[in-house]
């Protein structure tokens, strides 16, 4: 038997606290296990410490600028979708310390930190965000220059990833093609049965994974019937799914660069860079210089940033996006266009964040239509 | 050996945004505001090998870091030398550093210019104000192997005659007989006898085969903008001019995001681009 197949053939149907022996199981395999809990008010990706930490029968309504969570008796514990956090946070964290100089006769001296990797394991990861990983593995290593933070990050994270079985409000994975089925990149792949009979189907998707999955105790191997029936969850959550990205969006987008529907969307957009903080694949970043006091020390931190700010592009004389259609612009076709170019890939999973946390309500979606109708394709 | 393949195989790469000390060995004084540094590794002596066009970052310890292009001659492996023309915090604070002291570089990125597809051509070299001073390495590789190209042609423009860059190598360049060169001011003060008004109007008296001819271009974007219509006018078309783009650059590696120029990278798909791989942005505004 192959490696794979004997890593797939470690399928198990478990009873529901199959989760907490799972999450038990990571941490005593040295994982410092992180999955969805609730915080104020949201699902936020927080350290758990078992299966109690998480939204059991949770489950949010989300729109365009808004978000709700409300108690669903025998919804699950992955009732809910995706929240304001991502996975990112993790792997490319919002502040990072770069290198450290300190002053040394006649100038100074460069240390970079180790790219620490601890071990996190990344419980309930979606599938789009497994595509997010990957998106952004392109972009922290591409092809010219690799992140080596980055990539020690994620060669160690092990992902339980656990496949949608309702569809958000806001999402359109399937038409953005980041899901609703996990199919691949997970070490452990979970799908939810809630109800009377609560059970989870537990898949191995890697060696590490096997080696967990082998070890949890009750239940029964899993049979064809049980992937099957894995299967019609995820068919009921794409069936369900609202919106739809227009698949010819890179075109409408590249040539509508001038079109007067982007001052429109400048009226709506407050600026406030939300979207691209809670959008799982947005990678721009800046860095801050900062000193000792007594100069005998100088660190370099990168952080996150956001094309919607005016500084993002600065030249001397001003910025080259001054106005805001010309920020949101940069967004969306960056996003959805010139992704493609860059990585050959769209930069979106369909994940619908940046239309629930957009204050005002802006839809990508709703803007790539808007400007296919209004402008044509010229 | 296999096992020593292996362990170079896994072994993580340099970080790529971590710079390396170099020490200033020479300053000089261009114009009032722009100055020459010369930089040498502080720790050994491994030759600096770049291609004309390119960029390095420089670091001043506790104040920021900025792209800088090299203005040295690449033949030249001893020294790396930047031309830098002092505009705010950072380049200020360049500017400001003696001999001896040290930055932080990082480099050379970005892609050069095209001096193997220039070969046999006649070379048109634009530049506008600082401009000039990534052209340099270019005009340098250009003459250390002239017989290469065809007529050789440097049209430069700056403000005023006080802003005239690297004058004294002008004037040697010009005295030369295998080099036209030409330059304009914007405004002409004290002597000043020579042309004014934009470097567009020295392209057309130039004396060259414009449908043998390539263009590198460097310098404000205002002036490219006038500059390429003038050259596809005179017949040099679009997929023979080539132009080096600015942005703001807080990475150089492709990570940050800040560079992006439709679906282009500045940092590392420039900053040399062919003008018909862009052009469709070239002119779009705020973009
Ligand atoms: C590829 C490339 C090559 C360059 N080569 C040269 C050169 O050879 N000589 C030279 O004098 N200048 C060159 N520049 C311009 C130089 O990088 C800017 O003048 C410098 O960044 C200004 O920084 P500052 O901190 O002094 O100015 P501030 O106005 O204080 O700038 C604040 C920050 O904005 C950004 N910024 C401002 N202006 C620019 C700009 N023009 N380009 C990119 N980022 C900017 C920088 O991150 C800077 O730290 C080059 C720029 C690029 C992109
Ligand atoms: S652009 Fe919006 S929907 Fe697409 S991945 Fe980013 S946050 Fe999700
Ligand atoms: S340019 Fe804007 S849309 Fe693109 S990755 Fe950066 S922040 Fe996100
Ligand atoms: S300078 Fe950071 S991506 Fe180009």
């Amino acid at each position: 038997m192959s490696a794979k197949q004997k890593s797939e053939s470690a399928a198990r149907v478990v009873p529901a606290d199959g989760l907490d022996a799972l999450i038990r199981a990571l941490a005593r395999a040295g994982y410092t296990t992180i999955g969805p809990r609730v915080e104020d008010g949201a699902v936020t990706y927080r350290p758990v410490g078992s299966a109690a930490d998480l939204p059991l029968d949770m489950v949010d309504e989300q729109g365009g600028g808004t978000y709700r969570l409300r108690a669903s008796k025998g919804a699950g514990y992955f009732a809910h979708v995706v929240g304001p956090h991502s996975w990112k946070r993790y792997l490319y964290p919002p502040r990072q310390l770069m290198w450290r100089a300190s002053r040394a006769r006649s100038g100074f001296a460069v240390e970079a930190p180790e790219p620490a990797a601890d071990k996190l394991a990344f419980i309930g990861v979606r599938a789009c965000e497994l595509r997010a990983m990957e998106i952004q593995d392109r972009v922290f290593d591409n092809g010219q220059f690799t992140d080596p933070g980055y990539r020690a990050r994620r060669a160690a994270a092990l992902v339980v990833a656990v496949n949608c079985g309702r569809a958000g409000d806001t999402c359109f994975c399937v038409s953005a093609g980041g899901g609703p089925r996990v199919e691949d990149g997970y070490d452990i792949l979970l799908t939810e049965f809630p109800g009377k009979d609560h059970t989870f189907l537990v898949q191995a998707g890697s060696a590490r994974g096997a080696r967990v999955v082998k070890a949890l105790r009750g239940g029964r191997d899993a049979g064809e019937a049980d992937l099957r029936a894995a299967q019609r969850r995820t068919d009921a959550a794409a069936k369900a799914m609202g919106r739809e990205l227009a698949g010819d969006a890179p075109q409408v987008l590249r040539e509508n660069l001038e079109h007067p529907h982007w001052q429109r969307v400048a009226e709506r957009c407050l600026n406030c860079a939300n979207c691209t903080m809670v959008c799982p694949t947005c990678f721009c970043s800046t860095v801050e210089d900062v000193t000792a006091l007594d100069g005998s020390h100088a660190e370099r931190w990168r952080t996150w940033d956001s094309c919607f700010t005016t500084d993002f592009s600065y030249i001397h004389g001003g910025a080259i996006r001054r106005g805001g259609a010309a920020r949101y612009r940069q967004w969306i076709t960056h996003k959805l266009a010139s992704w493609h170019e860059q990585f050959g890939t769209s930069g979106c999973t369909g994940c619908g964040r940046c239309i629930t946390w957009c204050p005002v309500g802006i839809d990508i979606t709703e803007e790539v239509r808007a400007l296919a109708a209004r402008g044509g394709r010229k | 050996m296999p096992a020593t393949a292996a362990t170079a195989a896994t072994a993580l790469p340099a970080d790529p945004m971590v710079p390396v000390p170099y020490r200033i060995t020479r300053v000089a004084r261009e114009l009032s505001d722009t100055f020459t540094v010369d930089l040498v590794p502080a720790r050994g002596k491994a030759p600096f090998r770049f291609a004309p066009g390119q960029f390095n970052m420089l670091y001043v310890y506790g104040v920021g870091e900025v792209p800088i292009s090299i203005s040295g001659d690449p033949a030249d492996g001893a020294r790396v030398r930047h031309t830098i023309r002092a505009v705010g915090t950072v380049t200020d604070a360049l500017r400001r550093l003696k001999k001896g002291a040290m930055v932080g570089l990082r480099g050379p990125f970005g892609t050069p210019w095209p001096l193997d597809l220039t070969e046999g051509c006649d070379v048109l070299i634009i530049g506008g104000g600082v401009g000039l001073a990534p052209l340099r390495p270019a005009i340098y590789e250009v003459l250390n192997n002239r017989d290469r190209y065809g007529k050789v042609c440097l049209f430069y423009g700056a403000r005023t005659p006080d802003d005239i860059l690297f004058r004294g190598e002008l004037e040697k360049w010009r005295g030369r007989f295998d080099m036209f060169v030409d330059v304009t001011v914007d405004r002409a003060t004290g002597r000043w006898a020579g042309p004014v008004g934009v470097v567009t109007q020295l392209i057309r008296r130039g004396g060259f085969d414009a449908y043998h001819a390539c263009a590198l271009v460097c310098g404000p974007e205002v002036m490219m903008r006038f500059a390429v219509p003038t050259l596809n006018e005179i017949g040099v078309a679009n997929d023979r001019i080539f132009v080096s783009m600015e942005r703001n650059m807080k990475c150089a590696v492709g990570f940050c995001g800040h560079c992006q120029f439709g679906g282009a990278f500045v940092c590392k798909d420039g900053p040399v681009f062919r003008y018909d791989t862009i052009s469709k942005l070239f002119n779009v505004r705020e973009l």
